[in-house]
């Protein structure tokens, strides 16, 4: 059954200290930034965040590691010209990296919502970020093997749902938001609405419902606005 | 040090070289360039990494839109025919061996076609490795576009790379401004110069340099 949240807070309310968060987004398109700030005021510490990257400038991502509320960082970019909090706790020890090539990361959260143990992939045979793991040759070809990313908790942003959590996205933020969906044990989805049952097309549904646990609608102007355009 | 050939005229050469109907995907910096020399009629596919097929050009003034950028983070645009889809899809475009070029920049190529183009190796510096190695392992041809000599001089394509590699056995092809070269079994071959002669490049690089074919 769906939890519709009244609000950001309400929808986060359950994030424990030491949990780990699959966050989505890849740079700040489909990153659900009220969602964060809603973590950021739970106050919950201790995190382990999955993100491509390491958080912007000064929002989202990058003050839950401003305030120290991350110990361990999961991505495959931390560094930017505008991840200057992330730089400084690093600098300072006080944050543990684990860096992914991206399709690695990716595929290592599909693997979670998917049941698989892990994978042999090609992507990082040979280099440094392969040091001390299980290598395989198959048909003559250098493969490394790489674990799921299982997580508490994936909070994410979408387009619309409807009541029973079918998601749809929009453009190039639909990014990590699917297979983070489906390897959280429970998804927390912000969307700019929320439709009534059977008002979206089963054949556009991106993210079944199933894989989703709690909606809340944010309205997101420079979302809407963006929408109206298109539609003109 | 002038350069024998521009960078707009390198990735004129790359984007003629690449084959009509391909699926492309050009990384960040010098290769990004190519898309500008892409013409309709080759009808070439450009894929980003975060998850779209079929990109058009920057976003110019009202067609900025947040959601739609590329693997730099640019506002892009889409083309009539474009798709979708998830990160773990997008990579699976790529690991998968569908797309048949991908265009990235270097570091560092050694004459086997190992790719350093992610870090430096320098001890304080935070490593950021991104889809680097997913698109040095992925694409059926990888061309690198560098320049040939670091500002000191030294040689960027080398017998074995010193700084930490990206991907083994993976350049195809090296655009640099001061000739093209093909990674084959039989090593490495200048398959054109720019303003230079292979004499004169071998007098400058380690790696023993084969004559076009």
């Amino acid at each position: 059954m769906l939890n519709i949240a009244q609000t950001a807070q309400e929808a986060v309310a359950g994030v424990h200290d030491g949990a780990t968060v699959l966050i989505g987004g890849f740079g700040n398109a489909g990153q659900p930034m009220e969602l964060i700030d809603a973590l950021l005021e739970c106050g919950a510490t201790d995190l382990t965040v999955v993100n491509n990257n390491a958080g912007q400038a000064d929002a989202g991502l990058a003050l839950l590691i401003k305030e120290r509320r991350v110990k361990k960082i999961i991505c495959s970019f931390p560094r930017q010209s505008d991840s200057w909090h992330f730089d400084t706790a690093y600098r300072a020890g006080e944050i543990e990296l684990e860096l992914v090539p991206q399709g690695n990361l990716a595929e290592r959260i599909r693997a979670a919502g998917a049941g698989i143990g892990g994978f042999f992939t090609p992507t990082g045979y040979g280099t440094m970020l392969a040091e001390g793991k299980e290598t395989r040759e198959i048909d003559g070809r250098g493969y490394v093997y790489e674990t799921p990313i299982h997580a508490d908790f994936a909070l994410i942003k979408a387009l619309k749902s409807d009541k029973t959590g079918n998601l749809v996205y929009r453009k190039t933020a639909r990014n990590f938001g699917p297979i983070m969906a489906a390897a959280a044990k429970k998804s927390i989805v912000q969307v700019s609405e929320i439709v009534e049952t059977g008002q979206l097309d089963p054949e556009v549904v991106v993210t079944p419902g199933i894989y989703v646990d709690t909606v809340v609608k944010i309205a997101a102007p420079a979302t809407a606005a963006a929408e109206q355009k298109v539609s003109k | 040090m002038s350069e024998k050939i521009g960078r707009d005229e390198l990735a004129q050469l790359v984007a003629k070289d690449i084959k009509p109907g391909s699926f492309v995907n050009l990384g960040i910096g010098q290769p990004t360039l190519v898309s500008n020399y892409l013409t309709p009629e080759q009808g070439i596919t450009l894929h980003t990494e975060n998850g779209m097929l079929g990109m058009g050009p920057v976003a110019q003034g009202d067609e900025i839109d947040e959601d739609l950028i590329n693997a730099g983070k640019i506002p892009v645009t889409e083309l009539p025919g474009a798709s979708y889809f998830h990160h773990a899809d997008s990579f699976a475009i790529m690991r998968g061996g569908h797309l048949d070029v991908c265009v990235l920049g270097a570091f560092q190529v050694s004459a086997t076609g190992d790719l350093a183009n992610w870090h430096t190796g320098a001890p304080d510096a935070i490593p950021a490795v991104g889809g680097a190695m997913d698109l040095a392992t992925g694409a059926k041809d990888v061309y690198v576009m560098m320049s040939l000599f670091t500002k000191d001089g030294q040689s960027k394509l080398v017998p074995e790379c010193t700084y930490p590699v990206t991907g083994v056995n993976c350049v195809t092809r090296i655009y640099t401004n001061e000739a093209v070269f093909l990674i084959t079994k039989d090593g490495v071959r200048v398959r054109e110069t720019f303003g230079t002669t292979i004499e004169e490049l071998q007098a400058k690089m380690e790696v023993k340099l084969l004559p076009a074919e």
